[in-house]
C-alpha cells in the first residue's frame, strides 16, 4: 500500500505539470486545447531522441519543453491567423503531430532504461525515490507560472480570457496572448511527457490518448477544494488535483481495477463532477451563493467539449 | 478634433441584400464637447460608433484624430487615443479580476505590457481617489472581483477605466440602455461630471432623448446615414425630437 502511494504521488507530480498546461488554457484562457493529446507524446519522442543522441537528460527535458512550445505555436497560428475554430485547430495539431512522433525516432514504442534521466539525480539530492526531484521541478514550474500570472503581461493573459474586448481597449493585440499562453501550456505539457518517459523507461506513440481527460479530471477536482477560498491559487489546485486524481486510481487499481478501465474511470470523474456543476442539484446543502456564480460561469468553456 | 472625410460604407457588398449605410458622410467634431448621435434602429449610428473605434472597417473616407490620420490603424491601435463604454456592462471590464486588478490595467493602456508586477503599491491612493468621486463605495471593495458588482457599478466602473488616462476622445455607446432608469441617472450624472472634470471630447449614442438633450452640447440625428438635424442642444426641444422620429416612423411604415 505504502509503495502503491509513492507510486501514486510520483505519477500525480508529473501530470500536475500537464495538469498546470491544461489550466492555462482550459481555465484561464477559456480554449479548449486539444493538441496536448499529440504534445504530451511528443516531448516524450522528442526527449527520446535527444538522450539517445548522448545529450544530458536535463537538457534533453528542457529542449522538450521548447518543441512543445512550438506545438503550442502550431495551434495557436491555426486559429489567430488561419481562423480555425480553437478546437479544430487543437485536433488538427494533434493529428499532425501523431505522425510527427512516429517519424521522430522511426519507431512507435522506444525503451529508454539504458538511457539517463533526470531521475539519476537522485544521488546528489541523496534520497531513494524521484519525489524529491519531481517536487522540485513541480514547485519552481508552479512559482514561476505564479509570479507570471503577477506581472502586466500576465495579468492581459488572465484578461484575455475573461473579455477580449477589454485587452484590445488597452491598446494590446489579444491574439499576442493566446499565442503566449498556448506555447507555455503545450511547453508545460510537453515537459510533463518527457518526465513520464523518464519515469516509465519507454516512450510509446500511446502515451497521450486521452490525456486531455487526465488533465480536466485533476483540475476539476482541484476545484473542489475548498472551492470558495480565493486564497488557493489555481496552480496549486491543479497539481492537488492531479495528485488526488492518481491516488483515487491507485487505489482504484489496488482493488482489483484493471489498469484499462482507469479511462473509462477517469471520463466518469469528468463527466460526474461537470453535470453536478451544471445541475446544481443542492442535495447535501453544500453549495452558497458565490459557488453558484463560479460554476455557472464554468459551463461557458464546458459546453465546447 | 474630430474629422470624418467621405465616409463609405456598406454590408453585404455586391450581394442582393447589399444596405449602404454610409455615401460620403462628412462630420466634424469640436474639442472638449459632448456630442449626441440619435436616431432609429437602422440609422447608422452604432456602425458609426464602431468605425470610429476601428471594430468595423470603412470601404472608403478617412478619420482624423487630432490632426492624425488614423483610418489605418487597427482597433488596438486605435484605443490608445479613444476611451470606449459599451452597452453591456461586462465589455468594459474583465469580470473574473478584483476592481483594483481592473484598475491596474487601465492605468497601463498604451504603455508597454512588461514582466513587471502589475499592481503597485504606489498607485493604489490615486485609484480610491478615482473611486471616491463616483460615490458608489467602490472604494471600500477594491479586492472584490467585478462579476460580484451591480450592472450600475460596473458600468460606473468601466466608465472611470475608459476615462483614466484621458483619451482624446471617448466613445459612449448607449451605455446606460442596459441599465434601471435610477441607476442610468445616476450613471449618466457620472458620466457628465467626468467628462466635464477632465475635459474629454465625447461621442454619445443614446435612444434616449431627454437624456440626449440633458447631458450633451449639441445634437446630431442621423437617418439612413445621413444628417438630418444638428443644432446645439439648447435649442432643441424634446417634443421636436419626437415629432422628428414620428414622421420618420411613419415615412418607414408606409
Amino acid at each position: 500500500m505504502n509503495a502503491l502511494i509513492i507510486t501514486s504521488l510520483e505519477q500525480g507530480l508529473i501530470f500536475a505539470i500537464l495538469a498546470m498546461g491544461v489550466l492555462l488554457t482550459y481555465k484561464i484562457l477559456d480554449i479548449a486545447d486539444l493538441s496536448v493529446e499529440g504534445t504530451f507524446p511528443f516531448g516524450a519522442f522528442i526527449f527520446a531522441k535527444f538522450i539517445s543522441m548522448g545529450v544530458n537528460p536535463i537538457i534533453s527535458t528542457l529542449i522538450a519543453f521548447c518543441f512543445g512550445t512550438l506545438a503550442g505555436l502550431l495551434t495557436a497560428t491555426l486559429f489567430t491567423k488561419l481562423r480555425i475554430k480553437p478546437l479544430l485547430a487543437g485536433i488538427l495539431t494533434m493529428t499532425i503531430l501523431y505522425s510527427v512522433n512516429l517519424k521522430v525516432n522511426g519507431k512507435a514504442n522506444i525503451p529508454l532504461f539504458s538511457y539517463g534521466s533526470i531521475f539519476d539525480y537522485n544521488s546528489i539530492l541523496k534520497t531513494g525515490s524521484s519525489i524529491a526531484i519531481l517536487i522540485l521541478i513541480v514547485l519552481f514550474i508552479k512559482i514561476a507560472l505564479d509570479q507570471f500570472l503577477n506581472t502586466e503581461a500576465g495579468y492581459l493573459l488572465i484578461a484575455t480570457g475573461d473579455n477580449e474586448s477589454l485587452v484590445k481597449s488597452l491598446g494590446e493585440n489579444s491574439n499576442k496572448y493566446k499565442i503566449i499562453g498556448l506555447m507555455i501550456a503545450n511547453g508545460l505539457v510537453a515537459l510533463s511527457g518527457a518526465l513520464m518517459a523518464q519515469y516509465q523507461g519507454f516512450v510509446d506513440i500511446t502515451m497521450g490518448s486521452s490525456i486531455i481527460v487526465v488533465a480536466l479530471a485533476s483540475i476539476i477536482i482541484g476545484d473542489t477544494i475548498r472551492k470558495n477560498s480565493n486564497r488557493i491559487k489555481g496552480t496549486s489546485r491543479a497539481i492537488l488535483g492531479a495528485i488526488i486524481y492518481k491516488i483515487i486510481g491507485g487505489i482504484a487499481i489496488d482493488l482489483g481495477l484493471e489498469p484499462s478501465d482507469l479511462k473509462a474511470v477517469s471520463a466518469i470523474i469528468v463527466i460526474v463532477f461537470i453535470s453536478y456543476n451544471n445541475f446544481a442539484i443542492d442535495i447535501f446543502g453544500l453549495k452558497n451563493g458565490k459557488g453558484r456564480e463560479k460554476y455557472a460561469e464554468n459551463k461557458k468553456s464546458l459546453k465546447e467539449f | 478634433m474630430l474629422k470624418i472625410r467621405n465616409l463609405s460604407k456598406s454590408f453585404n457588398k455586391d450581394t442582393d441584400n447589399q444596405i449602404d449605410v454610409f455615401n460620403h458622410f462628412n462630420l466634424e467634431i469640436k474639442a472638449n464637447k459632448c456630442t449626441a448621435i440619435i436616431g432609429s434602429n437602422g440609422c447608422g449610428k452604432s456602425t458609426l460608433l464602431n468605425i470610429i473605434g476601428g471594430s468595423i472597417k470603412e470601404d472608403t473616407g478617412q478619420i482624423i484624430l487630432k490632426g492624425r490620420d488614423i483610418s489605418t490603424f487597427r482597433e488596438e491601435q486605435r484605443a490608445i487615443y479613444m476611451g470606449r463604454v459599451y452597452q453591456d456592462p461586462s465589455m468594459g471590464v474583465s469580470p473574473s479580476l478584483t476592481i483594483l486588478e481592473n484598475m491596474s490595467l487601465a492605468d497601463k493602456k498604451g504603455e508597454k505590457f512588461t514582466l513587471r508586477r502589475l499592481i503597485k503599491k504606489k498607485n493604489i491612493n490615486k485609484y480610491i481617489e478615482l473611486l471616491k468621486d463616483l460615490g458608489l463605495g467602490l472604494e471600500d471593495k477594491l479586492d472584490t472581483k467585478v462579476k460580484f458588482l451591480s450592472g450600475g457599478q460596473r458600468q460606473s466602473l468601466s466608465l472611470v477605466m475608459a476615462a483614466m488616462k484621458h483619451p482624446d476622445l471617448l466613445l459612449l455607446d448607449e451605455h446606460t440602455a442596459a441599465l434601471d432608469p435610477k441607476t442610468s441617472n445616476v450613471v449618466m450624472q457620472k458620466t457628465k461630471e467626468l467628462i466635464s472634470k477632465y475635459s474629454i471630447t465625447t461621442i454619445m449614442i443614446s435612444h434616449n432623448i431627454r437624456d440626449a438633450i440633458e447631458y450633451s452640447d449639441r445634437i446630431i440625428m442621423l437617418d439612413k446615414g445621413q444628417i438630418i438635424l444638428d443644432k446645439p442642444s439648447r435649442n432643441v426641444t424634446e417634443e421636436e425630437l419626437i415629432t422628428i422620429y414620428r414622421t420618420k416612423l411613419d415615412e418607414k411604415i408606409a
